[in-house]
């Protein structure tokens, strides 16, 4: 059984039909590539996939299960993680608790153990903090997880997006335009991030990015989404010969 | 452990017990001494009060990020209810005991309302638990204006139009009396009471800032949309914050009314509520240690407060638009940011900037 399997999902803002028909399916550990020019409605597709939208129609299951018009706590439970295209950090907290955030529903203790500071407070902050600190550390973060998370060069802030996004344990991760904002070298070391992250976590990535070459590179599978509908999919040799993906990214630059 | 292996916000919570308890001893040295003015011991339970007041209404406005305008609303129903069961128990069972379960009462009422009022506002994104909180506010102080309680051999007599309609026989007597309030509280609330309230307080509010669920609280406040997608229940942790901070606020109501004789609604008004505010703002957003300071020193001072009575309806105004925009424009947050940094200690300004600096040579 595939990890996501998606069917005719569409959604309409007003008059504009954002997203129509798209259908999807995922395996376990697969890498997959999501692009189209600006506005195609990748995003929109992001935020139905985790909630943040309800879909007008369409079914979405993840691992068997129907998370449809499930609200975005209750399908970040049910295993699909994601980064925002615009960061969306918890700026005025330490690096450190960003992450030990996205651990909170990984490591549990009550509001009552935490304020009397019973044994199990310290227990679970304990075995909390070690995992945060290994997950920054695979993102090279582990030196300012005092910083507050504002501090951060924007490169950083990225990582640390996806450090947060680890930390809820997901079985689906949506990275959404990862690389914006990278210099070349940054891209490249992001690239081998995210490979080193499926590998490890052993979970399936979608990713979102404008860059191609970088997507080409890295991604197992391809969809091309414009004006909401499915343009192309394949392998990324066949997406970038595909005359429809060629003529909408031209006609979009 | 020794003090190095204790992290920022450890030692940061140490210093604020400390002041804390430094300022208890010296004022009881003071006193013993005979050296404090009466006007000054007059302000000490009221002191405790306001400064469990700013730290409970910060935990709303600075920790969950959400205004409320009727917090002495919630002081209103803790000091109404502790020294309604406190009058109505009368000598029947030991002080100590009264006192517990009177203030006890006054937090469970305050934090039933903050309940009642959280779930189906919280719900809801945008401002609008600064308006129904001030509606509250309100509401509760006119109601218990209009309140007739009484007690009489065949039990409580309740009525909204005055004394005599309660129609009690000859042992009865009212508890309640409308807008006089209530009458002959037993006044066992004192500076000792107070400061452990305030200590109890502290470590409420410090603790839960830093636990599991306070994280849970501040990722509402910094992002909701982010804390909603790493699995945050918004809704659940915007009401434990709201109701912690209500029924502490219960809690100051209940030490505030036993160190009065007589208990009056028009006290928790809304001027008292912005006052409440203020002490937050000037204290500094999310600042537990700015609210007991600000408090102490805005009640400490009344010259201060006085002299700008003529001006204060001008200060609400402005500190209440400042408050909107502090929620809306990162701008306005940036900028009042910056000039605190200045404001601060000069030493606690360079190792910030020493911080910054190194930062950004990682980066
Ligand atoms: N909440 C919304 N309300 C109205 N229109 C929206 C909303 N979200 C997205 N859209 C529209 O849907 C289309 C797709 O947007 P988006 O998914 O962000 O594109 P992209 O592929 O660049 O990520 C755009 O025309 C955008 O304006
Ligand atoms: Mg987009």
């Amino acid at each position: 059984m595939a990890l996501l399997e998606v069917s005719n999902l569409g959604i309409a803002f007003g008059g504009l039909q954002a997203v129509d028909k798209f259908d999807l399916t995922i395996e376990k550990g697969q890498l997959f590539g999501l692009i189209g020019p600006n506005g195609a409605g990748k995003t929109t597709i992001f935020n139905m996939l985790t909630g943040v939208y309800k879909p007008n129609e369409g079914d979405i299951i993840l691992d068997g299960q129907n998370i449809t018009g499930m609200q975005p706590q209750k399908i970040s439970k049910a295993g699909i993680a994601r980064t925002f295209q615009n960061i969306r950090l918890f700026n005025d907290m330490s690096v450190l608790d960003n992450v030990r955030v996205g651990l909170h529903n990984q490591v549990h203790y009550s509001t009552v153990a935490g304020v009397l500071r019973l044994p199990s407070f310290y227990e679970k902050e304990n075995i909390m903090r070690g995992k945060a600190m290994a997950l920054l550390k695979i993102f090279g973060l582990d030196g300012v997880a005092k910083q507050k998370a504002s501090n951060l060069p924007y490169g950083m802030q990225r990582k640390l997006e996806i450090a947060r996004a680890l930390a809820t344990n997901p079985k689906l991760l949506l990275l959404d335009e990862p690389a914006a904002g990278m210099n070349p070298n940054e891209t490249a070391e992001l690239a081998e991030t995210v490979r080193f992250v499926r590998d490890k976590f052993g979970i399936a990535i979608l990713l979102i990015e404008h860059d191609m070459s970088f997507v080409m590179e890295l991604c197992e599978k391809i969809v091309v989404v414009d004006y909401g509908r499915i343009i192309a999919f394949g392998t990324a040799q066949e997406v970038r010969n595909n005359p429809k993906v060629i003529a909408a990214y031209l006609g979009g630059e | 452990m020794n003090l190095k292996n204790l992290g920022r916000t450890a030692r940061r919570n140490l210093v604020t017990y400390s002041m804390v308890i430094a300022a208890y001893i010296i004022i009881q040295v003071l006193a013993a001494m005979d050296l404090l003015s009466n006007s000054l011991s007059g302000q000490l339970i009221p002191i405790c009060a306001y400064v469990i007041m700013a730290v409970s209404l910060n935990l709303t406005v600075g920790v969950l990020g959400e205004l409320s305008l009727g917090h002495a609303g919630f002081m209103s129903v803790g000091a109404f209810s502790s020294a309604f069961f406190s009058v109505a128990v009368g000598d029947a069972l030991p002080t100590p005991v009264t006192l517990v379960l009177a203030f006890a009462i006054g937090m469970i009422a305050a934090g039933v309302f903050g309940v009642l009022i959280g779930i189906p506002v919280l719900r809801l994104q945008g401002d609008y638990l600064a308006i129904v909180t001030l509606a509250f506010g309100e509401i509760i102080k006119n109601l218990l204006n209009a309140f007739y309680i009484g007690v009489d051999s065949t039990g409580f007599h309740v009525s909204m139009k005055d004394a005599t309609a309660l129609k009690m026989d000859e042992t009865g007597r009212i508890i309640i009396k409308g807008a006089q309030g209530i009458t002959g509280v037993n006044r066992m609330s004192t500076f000792t009471i107070g400061f452990v309230l305030v200590v109890l307080t502290l470590i409420i509010v410090l603790n839960l800032i830093k636990s599991r669920t306070g994280r849970a609280i501040m990722s509402i406040r910094d992002n909701r949309i982010a804390a909603e997608s790493v699995g945050i229940n918004v809704t659940k942790y915007k009401l434990i914050a709201f109701t912690v901070s209500a029924a502490l606020a219960g809690l100051a109501g209940s030490l505030y009314a036993h160190s009065l004789a007589t208990v009056v609604a028009k006290k928790f008004d809304y001027n008292t509520s912005i006052l409440i505010l203020v002490f937050v703002v000037v204290g500094g957003m999310g600042n537990i240690r700015g609210s007991v300071i600000a408090a102490a020193v805005l009640t400490v001072l009344p010259e201060l407060l006085r002299s700008f009575a003529d001006y204060r309806m001008l200060v609400y105004a402005i500190v209440l638009i400042l408050m909107m925009l502090f929620k809306q424009s990162p701008q306005i947050k940036n900028f009042c940011r910056g000039i605190g940094e200045r404001l601060r200690l000069g030493s606690l300004f360079h190792r910030r900037k020493a911080e910054n600096s190194s930062s950004g040579k990682e980066g």
